[in-house]
């Protein structure tokens, strides 16, 4: 038996209510898209609810949600969680900043999108409140590696436990990531915010924003991955494929995360075209961890089913527990990233990427990613986690068990839709369809079946909060099950090379510099015009 | 570190792929000029309306038959509209901002550049057929980006 984990719990709680909220953002922007009326549909609305699903889907949710899992991981692996105080000072330090620049949202006051672009200009709490939250992630990442090399101490020479591996890989990569945006929100938006300065470079911004952006999805992976190695092949009654093969992706992704930003300005000025394609090469470098993890997650699922029996060659997939909501959403997670993938590589390809750069598409294409892979990933380790955090039982787990189904169907719909929308030339990020109502004949009807997509998917986020809720408040008390993670075929014994973090952490750095230095110095002596605030919203 | 021999099989395929895919990108960038707009230029977008080129955006045609067509993008239209450009020439489009960042989307071709307040993006385009193509702002710019729209005749 475990103890409870209420640092753990607060954090998933959190995760979930900005989740919920988001959602129902969601579904109404799907309609206003599809140009569908409801009563407080109106451009300040669409606009305003854009902005709080990015921030609370992609930022607080999601990180949350991560930092969560992180401290679980460290008590079940670990037996421990160093600085404890600390872990609570951050949560309620992410929490505060969370707030504030969600209620400058929900006024209107900071209708910038989640990518903020200057010299859009929110409210000066939208940024300092996001400043909040990553400070309190940089702490959560401190707490973790002290528990770490507490626990090395006590175990001088055994591999870390892959999925502590994972997530110290995940907390390195998060903090070369926020790098950058720590310098385009100190320095520039801050200041500029605030009314120190009184311009500001968007170009600059824009590559400071993108050195974050990217490496901010593989943040949101890894602790996927996390799931699928360590904690899928158990629930579905078999062994990890390969360990060290699990802890050279990690390091892969710590060492190809950042160096890739370029990939989403291909239309922008300011950058070489040298530069853009060298981005391209990381870009695509970075499909091989991906491609690894499908073959070592997939073969030990087959060897799941093989233990209970199956013989063909395809019957193992029959034998899975696709009843288990943790395991239906896991598995729906990765057949989606299968799709959303090949999408990434399309959207690499500098080439195809202008035919769909800022349409629809881009739409469709980060939702069967980040708004499957990851968020379907974390409703399942929800699932997974809750009884082991809580100490209760899951309540209506009929209705968790339907609820990644229902997602997958809804994103379908939706994902679909968006991708041939953007391909006939729907962009992305508009009120109406119709554009100023005398457009879109050639994506109109895609809209609306996107629009019942986001309808489907509404309420399988619905029934998932819903799941959370009713386990939290009246969930059976029950012992928390054991954290019972996946033993690989071959454990690892002994320290290898993919175990090095501080080595593989600084050709890490050198890569980063390698991929921003050169081009944003340039870009830096180049004479340069700043721009002055607008807020058109 | 020992690997199963299918999975080896599988990292080398896959090893294979992402080389083809590199291979593929490297060769039309290096013999076909294949390569992303990249222009590095900067203006002062608080002083566009004395500027020689973008106080007057226009299609202009040089002596040799090429066309340069310089645009602002401005919350919420594009100057100027229309744009007549010749059928099967060349098209150098000049593109800045006078305020926040827009996207100019010459719907159904692969014309797509951001507007960067402070910057020229630059990209040539050869129009094959004659017709009519909406521009699209694909970048949220204000309450009516999704209002923001030109149109580009080929004739």
């Amino acid at each position: 038996m475990t103890p409870k984990n209420s640092l753990a719990a607060a954090h998933i709680g959190v995760a979930v209510a900005a989740f919920a909220v988001a959602s129902a953002m969601g579904v109404l922007q799907g309609l206003s898209i599809a140009d569908i009326e409801f009563p407080q549909r109106s451009e300040s609305f669409y606009y305003m609810s854009v902005t709080a699903h990015g921030v609370l889907m992609a930022l607080v949710f999601t990180t949350f949600f991560i930092m969560g899992l992180g401290y679980a991981f460290a008590q079940a692996c670990l037996g421990r969680i160093k600085g404890r105080g600390l872990a609570w000072f951050a949560f309620w330090l992410a929490l505060v900043g969370s707030t504030a620049a969600a209620v400058t949202i929900l006024r209107g006051q900071s209708t910038v999108l989640y990518t903020f672009y200057p010299p859009l200009q929110a409210h000066p709490l939208f940024y300092i409140g996001a400043t909040l939250l990553i400070v309190g992630s940089w702490i959560w990442g401190g707490v973790i590696i002290a528990s770490f090399r507490s626990w090395r101490r006590d175990h001088p020479g055994v591999p870390a436990p892959l999925a502590i591996h994972g997530t110290i890989a995940n907390i390195i990569i998060w903090y070369l990531a926020t790098a950058g945006l720590a310098m385009e929100v100190l320095f520039m938006l801050i200041p500029w915010s605030l009314g120190w300065v009184e311009t500001i470079d968007p170009m600059v911004a824009r590559i400071l924003f993108w050195w974050f952006g990217h490496p901010l999805v593989y943040f949101w992976l890894l602790p996927a991955y996390v799931l699928w190695y360590t904690v899928l092949p158990k629930v579905a009654g078999g062994r990890l494929f390969s360990d060290s093969l699990g802890r050279m992706v990690f390091i892969l992704f710590v060492l190809l995360s950042t160096p890739v930003g370029f990939h989403h300005q291909f239309s922008d000025p300011g950058i070489s075209a040298g530069w853009k394609f060298t981005h391209t090469i990381t870009t695509f470098a970075i499909l091989y961890p991906s491609f690894v993890t499908a073959f070592t997650v997939i073969a030990s699922l087959e060897v799941a089913g093989r233990m209970k029996g199956a013989r063909g060659l395809f019957n193992w997939i029959g034998k899975l527990p696709w009843g288990d909501p943790f395991f239906a959403a896991i598995a729906l997670a990765m057949i989606a990233f299968t799709f959303g993938g090949f999408g990434g590589a399309i959207n690499a390809a500098y080439a195809m990427n202008s035919m769909v750069h800022n349409t629809a598409w881009i739409m469709g294409h980060f939702h069967i990613t980040l708004g499957t892979t990851a968020a379907l990933s974390f409703m399942g380790g929800a699932y997974w986690l809750l009884p082991r955090i809580l100490g209760r039982e899951l309540r209506f787990r009929g209705l968790a068990r339907l609820q990644p189904y229902l997602w997958f169907a809804g994103m379908s719909l939706f994902s679909i839709s968006y991708h041939i929308a953007g391909l006939r030339g729907l962009p992305r990020r508009v009120y109406s369809a119709t554009l100023t109502g005398e457009y879109g004949g050639d994506w109109q009807g895609l809209t609306v079946i996107a629009a019942v997509g986001g309808t489907i998917l509404f309420l399988s986020a619905l029934s998932f909060s819903i799941v959370v809720l009713a386990t939290w408040t009246s969930g059976r008390r029950i012992d928390p099950p054991a954290f019972e993670l996946a033993v690989a075929l071959k454990p690892a014994t002994s320290l290898g090379i993919w175990d090095r973090f501080g080595l593989w952490t600084i050709v890490a750095i050198v890569l980063v510099a390698l991929a921003y230095a050169y081009p944003l110095i340039t870009l830096l002596m180049h004479p340069r015009f700043g721009s002055p605030p607008y807020q058109p919203f | 570190m020992s690997v199963e021999l299918y999975e080896r099989i599988w990292m080398w395929a896959a090893g294979a792929l992402i080389a083809v895919f590199i291979g593929v990108i490297s060769v039309t960038s290096a013999l076909q000029a294949v390569q992303p707009p990249s222009h590095i230029e900067t203006v002062d977008p608080t002083a566009l309306a004395s500027h020689a080129e973008f106080a007057e955006p226009a299609v202009k045609t040089n002596p040799d038959g090429s066309v340069v067509v310089s645009v602002v993008a401005e919350m919420f239209v594009f100057r100027p509209d229309p744009i007549e450009v010749p059928v099967g020439k060349p098209v150098t489009f000049r593109l800045t901002s006078g305020d926040v960042i827009h996207g100019f989307q010459v719907v159904g071709t692969n014309a797509n550049a951001m507007a960067v307040p402070g910057y020229v993006s630059q990209f040539t385009v050869t129009f094959k057929t004659p017709g009519e193509h909406l521009i699209a702002c694909n970048e949220y710019c204000g309450l009516a980006h999704h209002n923001m729209v030109g149109k580009i005749i080929v004739k």
